[in-house]
């Protein structure tokens, strides 16, 4: 197994299923009466967040206490070079406090590939500026599968701001690894340039997300903040929804098995209206429970061995 | 799967390990009846009983002692899988092991008397594990053991209830046991200490 | 009463194995000179004392990263004898009395002659002219004006630069950087910024800026010298600027001539640069324009920073490189054995556009004896504990490159020798 999961990319197929078919086995546990594991008893699990991200955070810290390592939260959020402790001193401390793995979330990309080189235990890469959330797109691989019975072979719309959206680096790393088609949709101004060669020389872009619903057996929303339309990226949200929201008649250009995801948090109006976050075919709850089996999966396969 | 490839891999340089054959398959036959038979015996004909296999091979042999027992009384015995790796003591010592399954039959374990079915009975560690595993998954009546081999050199005070043959060994020698449905044949072995 | 060198069998420029004769400053015919501390330079080569148009050496303001002492010692070390100072230190140099500092600094250190660049605008805000006149008519006699590290981006304030500094024939060197197309840049968008998720700084932010102030140039007929040029575009654009007659000159440096944006990948900010490292393409492009000429000059762009502002996040780490010590090393590397157009792109030309008479001349009898040594067979493998440089961030730790520099001396004194510097 690896040592640290830093980006999807760190996953080749057999991992990545073993994550998956681990979180499987993981997630029949949670059922049950007792759902603590003595597994990790002993481990230290530190989560560091540089910004503010509950559902994240709780997320990791359910499963790190299901497998009974004892975690620590370390919010950093305000701090910075300029004000406060360097990474590389709070990596120092980490390392002296005996952290067996560090969760980390920061508004810069790379931090956790910095940290990685400071600290002897696990990083684990839970969000890092718009660079990477690897263990995002293991849970929406997870709600792909169980939804729909594989991941080879499906045809993947991420619809949004991928040029932002760490989530979409992820998912079509990933799944591209695991086998699915992924197109890629959004306005030009909010696609990477060289998204393709960089990511996966079979990614698909499209700026015309009606032409692609009839294809696809999973349309993901990425969130667009408000904020991009002051930089131009688009004229307004009126424009932006029109064009790239998904509403109940767009949802019903989808193949009827087809599922619609969105990592959360949603802004409801802009990229998704509610009628569709709340139908049948939304996964959006989903997403959030198998979070806690993905990341027990991702804890135990870094920490369950020497 | 690793062991009975370890076993065949006798062309690897160095000089191979001794093998000796403890059990054949009609041998392990035997057993497997044997242990059966027992366990009508002690079960008052497998009244409220459960056999849980332990992954690997503890699933198919739980499953073969299932069949005999029908065949001899006509009683279908609940079968179930119970994967231990998550209540281990020595996972730090290792490579991240994958998880099993785990699979309770549709009755559940809580009241009943749970038989532990595994291939080879050695320090006692994996057993240790198994019983805090049920206590995470009910309260069974009473818990009983099951092995075709118990080979000694135990490390907790935990002994078997059914024992197919007792084979005295080295703590460095090694006890294969393949079974059909994994491995393709049916074999106990004793292998000597590997030389690299 | 300076000493007498005898320079034995060495190769000026490559050519045929000769002696040099070094007394009271300047390359004397070989001959009666019995008191004279021989030097054996067999086997090494002479070069013209290099220049560097573009140096970092953050006094005032940041000494903890280098002072004009140290940074003077790093030169001389890497076979430098002269080096532009940029004006981006705190205070910035946009006042006589700041050149005519530096200038100072670097006459006490005594290692490399220090020319002091000044400041296009006033504290390097873009707003309004810095007093260049009297930049120029200080003691530091300032000819070379950038706001570098940030781009004159006005067009109007890059129009009134141009022209003004005719009057006393000085030059606009110019950082190259749209600014509103590279807000919050960390690295070359492409491919790997893609990746990575930072931020891009596309190619044309420079070669718009480049392609505008070419024609300014032109267009009131003034000298224009663009800073650290980066991609193959620049290099196109600087091809039509030559060809219609604008006088524009242009360096490239070492980082970007060998290394490419992949070495982001690490996310080690050690690799972060402003204009970011290339691509593979851009790289080509480099070298092919500054071997036909297009590219004038090979500049450092030695930017020392103290060790927090590196081992950081890399969006929070300041952009730059050290250079001094490596420059000549990656440049044979990247030319070869072309002693001659060495000479050229990093002696001649460069002491031409600063206006430094005293520099760029091949040593023989009658030149100033102003050159280095350099053993074009010794390969070193780069320690950043090992620099004189006061900062660590070189961007070539580990690596081994070719030619190393035995001996460096500035008007018939040595600054270095045996590879050390003698002061």
């Amino acid at each position: 197994m690896i040592k640290h999961l830093l980006s999807a990319a760190d996953l080749d197929a057999e991992h990545a299923t073993l994550v998956l078919d681990t979180a499987a086995e993981l997630a029949n546990l949670s059922s049950r009466e007792v759902k603590k594991l003595p597994t990790l008893r002993g481990r230290t699990v530190v989560n560091l967040f540089y910004e503010d991200s509950t559902r994240t955070r709780i997320s990791f810290e359910a499963a790190a206490k299901r497998l009974s390592a004892d975690v620590i939260n370390f919010s950093a959020k305000g701090s910075s070079v300029s004000k406060g402790e360097s990474l590389k001193d709070t990596a120092l401390t980490l390392q002296a406090m005996g952290a067996d793995a560090v969760v980390v979330r920061h508004p810069a990309s790379g931090a956790p590939h910095r940290l990685a080189q400071w600290v002897d235990g696990s990083v684990v890469n839970a969000g890092d500026g718009t660079h990477e959330h690897p263990t995002q797109a293991l849970l929406d691989a997870y709600t792909m599968r169980s939804r729909l019975g594989r991941l080879a072979g499906l045809h993947v719309a991420i619809v949004g701001d991928v040029l932002h959206s760490r989530v979409a680096r992820s998912n079509v790393l990933l799944l591209t690894t695991l086998g699915a088609k992924v197109t890629v949709v959004g306005p030009p101004t909010l696609i990477p340039v060289d998204v393709g060669p960089a990511l996966s020389p079979d990614l698909r872009v499209s700026y015309d997300l009606d032409a692609v619903l009839p294809e696809v057996d999973v349309v993901m929303m990425l969130r667009v903040q408000r904020e991009r339309m002051n930089d131009s990226y688009f004229p307004s949200t009126r424009e932006y929804a029109r064009r790239y929201g998904l509403d109940v008649a767009r949802m019903r250009r989808l193949p009827e098995h087809a599922i619609v995801m969105h990592p959360g948090p949603m802004v409801r109006g802009m990229e998704i209206t509610p009628e569709v976050a709340d139908s049948a075919r939304s996964t959006i709850v989903e997403q959030v429970t198998n979070g806690v089996s993905v990341r027990m999966a991702v804890l135990y396969l870094l920490l369950g061995g020497k | 799967m690793a062991y009975a490839q370890a076993a065949s891999s006798s062309t690897t340089p160095g000089s191979p390990p001794a093998v000796k054959l403890i059990l054949n398959e009609t041998d392990l036959q035997r057993v497997v009846d044997r242990i059966a038979h027992q366990i009508l015996e002690k079960t008052d004909g497998a009244e409220a009983t459960v056999l849980l296999g332990i992954p690997t091979r503890g699933v198919p042999l739980a499953r073969r002692l299932a069949a005999r027992i029908a065949a001899f009384e006509g009683v279908e015995v609940p079968v179930g899988v119970l994967d231990v790796t998550l209540y281990r003591d020595d996972l730090r010592l290792k490579a991240t092991r994958a998880l099993g399954p785990t699979d309770l039959p549709p009755g559940g374990i809580d009241g009943r008397r749970v038989i532990l079915v595994d291939d080879v009975l050695f320090s006692g560690r994996t057993v240790r594990a198994a019983l805090d595993a049920l206590s995470d998954l009910g309260r069974p009546s009473s818990v009983q053991l099951a092995v075709i081999v118990d080979r000694g050199h135990r490390e907790l005070p935990i002994r078997a209830d059914y024992v197919g043959k007792n084979i005295p060994t080295a703590r460095t020698e090694v006890v294969k046991v393949t079974l059909a449905e994994i491995d393709g044949t049916d074999e106990v072995r004793l292998v000597g200490e590997e030389t690299k | 009463m300076s000493s007498t060198y005898l320079v034995k069998g060495v190769s000026v420029l490559g050519a045929e194995p000769t002696d040099l004769l070094i007394r009271d400053g300047i390359v004397a015919s070989v001959g009666g000179a019995r008191d004279a501390q021989v030097i054996d330079a067999a086997g090494l080569v002479a070069l013209p004392g290099l220049v560097d148009l573009h140096t970092h050496l953050r006094e005032p303001g940041r000494e903890d990263a280098e002072t004009v002492e140290t940074g003077s010692r790093a030169a001389a070390l890497g076979g430098y004898t002269a080096v532009c100072a940029m004006a981006n230190t705190s205070p910035v140099a946009d006042t006589a009395g700041v050149v005519e500092q530096v200038w100072r600094l670097g006459r006490e250190a005594g290692l490399v002659d220090v020319q002091p660049i000044g400041a296009v605008t006033v504290g390097l805000a873009g707003e309004r002219l810095a007093e260049l006149g009297a930049m120029a008519d200080s003691a530091a006699k300032v000819r070379i004006f950038s706001d570098d590290g940030h781009c004159v981006s006005d067009a109007r304030l890059m129009r009134r630069a141009l022209e003004y500094v005719k009057a006393f024939d000085g030059v606009i060197a110019q950082h190259a950087e749209e600014p509103r197309l590279t807000e919050g840049a960390q690295m070359h968008e492409g491919e790997v910024s893609a990746r990575l998720g930072l931020t891009g700084w596309p190619a044309v932010a420079e070669e718009a800026i480049i392609a505008r102030d070419a024609l300014l140039a032109g267009h009131v007929g003034a000298r224009l010298h663009v800073c650290h040029v980066s991609t193959a575009g620049s290099v196109d654009v600087i091809r039509q600027a030559k060809a219609a007659g604008v006088r524009v000159t242009a360096e490239v440096t070492p980082h970007h001539l060998l290394l490419t944006d992949e070495r982001a990948t690490s996310y080690d900010p050690v690799f972060k640069v402003n204009p970011p490292l290339r691509t593979q393409a851009d790289v080509a492009a480099l070298r092919a324009g500054l071997a036909e000429g297009l590219i004038d000059i090979v500049a450092t762009d030695h930017a020392p920073h103290a060790v927090e502002d590196k081992e950081c996040e890399w969006a929070y780490a300041r952009p730059g490189m050290l250079g001094l010590e490596t420059a000549l090393s990656i440049v044979l590397d990247v030319l070869g054995p072309q002693w001659d157009l060495i000479a050229d792109r990093m002696s001649r030309a460069p002491a031409r556009i600063a206006g430094l008479s005293e520099h760029g001349h091949t040593p023989a009898p009658g030149a100033p004896a102003t050159f280095t040594l350099v053993d074009p067979a010794a390969r070193w493998e780069v320690d950043p504990t090992g620099s004189a440089s006061r900062s660590r961030n070189t961007p070539y730790a580990g690596m081994t490159l070719p030619g190393r520099i035995v001996a460096t001396f500035l008007r018939g004194e040595p600054t270095v020798l045996d590879g050390k510097a003698t002061k």
